[in-house]
C-alpha cells in the first residue's frame, strides 16, 4: 500500500478540522480539548495533536491528511508534520486580518520545513466580514503565482478545488523538474 | 467586503500599504476608548483627515500650522461663521492673506500629523469603508503614502525586531542557574520588577502579559532586557522523540522516475474529482 501526505496548517481558528472534515471518507481523527487559554477562548475546542483525515485513491494508494494544531505552543510538532509531505494547503481565516501576520510566518516555517507545492486557501468567504481575495494578497504578500484560492472549509467542493489546484502545482513542478533534467 | 480589525493585530503600516497598494478610495475609521480618527483616501493617496478632538476647520488648522496668529484666528472664527472651508480658502487667497500653495502645505502638514498620531497608536478597532469621501466643503489634498509607511515602519522597527527575538509569547522563562547570583541586588526598572515574581517555566510570557497588564510589546522589552542582562532564560517545549506516525512519501515523485509520479499524481485527481 502505497501511503501520500498533504499537509493542512493555517493559525488558530482558520478551519483546517472542517476542511479535512468535508473530504476524508473516514471520521477525522482528532483529538480536540477543551481550550484553557483565555486569549484563544475563541471557539470552545481546539485540535491539540492533529486531525486525521483519509482518502482511498485505489486498492494500493491512500491519500491522508494532516491538520497542524491549531495553537502555536504546538508549532514544534510541525516539522515532524512537514516530514514526506506531497504539499501543503495553508488555510486562513478571510474574516480574521490579525490572523494574516500569523499565517505569513506559518507558510513562511512549512517552506524551511519542505521546499514543497502549496497553495493558500481563503477560507470562510461566505462570511459577511470575509477580505476579498486581492486584498488578502497584498497584505499576506503573496506574489501572483502563488494559488490564493477563495474557499468555504465546509463545503465540499471548495475544499476538493483547492485540493486539485494543489495537485495541478505539484504536476507542474514535477514538468519543471522534468524540463530541468532535459536541459 | 469590510476591511476592519484591531491595530493591535494588523498594524497601520499594513493598512496604508494594502491601501496604497490597491489604490483604494474610501474612508478609514479607526476609534479607541475616548478617541475617533477619520482619514479619506483617494486613489490610494492621503487626501483629508480629521480628529475628534481637534478644531479641523480650515481656520483650526492655519491657526495650528502657525500661519493664523491666535487673534487672526479668533477673529476669522467670529466673523466668518457657516462659511464653508473652500469659500473662506478662495476669500484668503482672493485677498492675498496666502497663496493656495500656502494652504494646501498647511493642510498636507496638518493631516500627515493626524496619521502619524495614529501610528502611536497600539489598539484601536478600525474599518475602511470604501468610496465614502471626503464633506464636500473640505479642502483636500493628494499626499503619496509611501514616506508616511517609511516613518511608521521605523516606529514599528523595534517591535519586530524583538518579535524575531522572542518569536511567540507561549513561552516560558526561568532563573538563569548561576550558583552567588543575587537578584536582590539588580537594579531593575519597575516593569522588570513587575515580571519577577512571575518567573517560573510554568508561566507562558503571554499569561505574564496578561496579568501584570502589559501589552505584547512591553513584555518583549522585559523579557528581552532580562535575558539580556543575563537574569533569565527563555524555555520552549522539547521536541517529543520520535515521530508519532511515519509516513513514507512516494519516493518517486521526489527522487525517480517523473512518468510514474504523473501517473500517480493523474490517479490522485480523478479520485479528487470523484469525491
Amino acid at each position: 500500500m502505497q501511503t501520500l501526505k498533504m499537509v493542512v496548517t493555517g493559525p488558530f481558528n482558520a478551519g483546517k478540522s472542517e476542511f479535512i472534515q468535508s473530504v476524508s471518507e473516514i471520521d477525522v481523527v482528532s483529538t480536540e480539548r477543551k481550550i484553557s487559554s483565555e486569549i484563544e477562548r475563541i471557539k470552545e475546542t481546539t485540535t491539540v495533536a492533529m486531525d486525521f483525515g483519509r482518502i482511498t485513491v485505489d486498492n494500493d494508494m491512500v491519500l491522508y491528511l494532516f491538520g497542524t494544531p491549531g495553537q502555536k505552543r504546538f508549532d514544534f510538532m510541525w516539522e515532524i508534520l512537514s516530514e514526506g509531505m506531497l504539499g501543503f494547503v495553508v488555510i486562513i481565516d478571510s474574516s480574521r486580518p490579525e490572523t494574516f501576520r500569523e499565517a505569513r510566518k506559518i507558510l513562511e516555517t512549512f517552506r524551511a520545513y519542505a521546499p514543497t507545492p502549496y497553495v493558500v486557501a481563503a477560507n470562510k468567504q461566505d462570511c459577511e466580514d470575509a477580505w476579498e481575495i486581492s486584498d488578502m494578497r497584498i497584505s499576506l504578500r503573496l506574489s501572483p503565482e502563488i494559488k490564493l484560492l477563495e474557499c468555504v472549509a465546509t463545503d465540499k467542493d471548495s475544499v476538493k478545488n483547492v485540493l486539485l489546484e494543489l495537485l495541478y502545482s505539484i504536476l507542474a513542478e514535477l514538468e519543471n523538474i522534468k524540463l530541468e533534467a532535459v536541459q | 467586503m469590510a476591511i476592519k480589525g484591531n491595530l493591535h493585530d494588523f498594524t497601520l503600516t499594513q493598512l496604508l500599504n494594502l491601501i496604497t497598494m490597491a489604490q483604494k478610495s474610501g474612508t478609514l475609521v479607526v476609534e479607541r476608548s475616548n478617541e475617533a480618527v477619520e482619514v479619506f483616501f483617494t486613489d490610494g493617496k492621503l487626501a483629508y483627515a480629521d480628529t475628534e478632538q481637534d478644531d479641523n476647520s480650515l481656520a483650526g488648522i492655519l491657526h495650528k500650522t502657525q500661519l493664523l496668529s491666535p487673534a487672526q484666528y479668533q477673529g476669522i472664527k467670529s466673523n466668518v461663521n457657516g462659511m464653508s472651508d473652500k469659500e473662506l480658502g478662495l476669500l484668503l487667497i482672493n485677498a492675498n492673506y496666502f497663496s493656495q500653495q500656502d494652504i494646501i502645505q498647511s493642510l498636507q502638514t496638518h493631516f500627515v500629523d493626524v496619521v502619524n498620531r495614529l501610528f502611536t497608536w497600539m489598539e484601536g478597532f478600525f474599518r475602511f469603508e470604501s468610496d465614502i469621501a471626503p464633506p464636500d466643503d473640505k479642502i483636500t489634498v493628494k499626499v503619496n503614502l509611501e514616506n508616511l509607511i517609511l516613518e511608521g515602519s521605523r516606529q514599528i522597527k523595534e517591535l519586530e525586531y524583538l518579535e524575531d527575538e522572542i518569536p511567540t509569547l507561549d513561552i516560558g522563562v526561568k532563573f538563569v542557574d548561576r550558583p552567588g547570583a543575587n537578584v536582590g541586588n539588580l537594579s531593575l526598572t519597575s516593569e522588570e520588577w513587575q515580571v519577577i515574581p512571575y518567573i517560573d517555566p510554568k508561566n507562558s510570557l503571554k499569561k505574564i502579559a496578561l496579568v501584570t497588564g502589559m501589552t505584547d510589546l512591553e513584555i518583549r522589552q522585559v523579557v528581552y532586557s532580562l535575558v539580556q542582562a543575563g537574569v533569565v532564560e527563555m524555555v520552549r517545549p522539547e521536541k517529543p522523540e520520535g515521530t508519532p506516525l511515519q509516513i513514507q512519501l512516494a519516493d518517486q515523485l521526489v527522487q525517480g522516475d517523473k512518468e510514474d509520479g504523473k501517473s500517480l499524481l493523474f490517479r490522485l485527481i480523478d479520485r479528487i474529482k470523484s469525491l
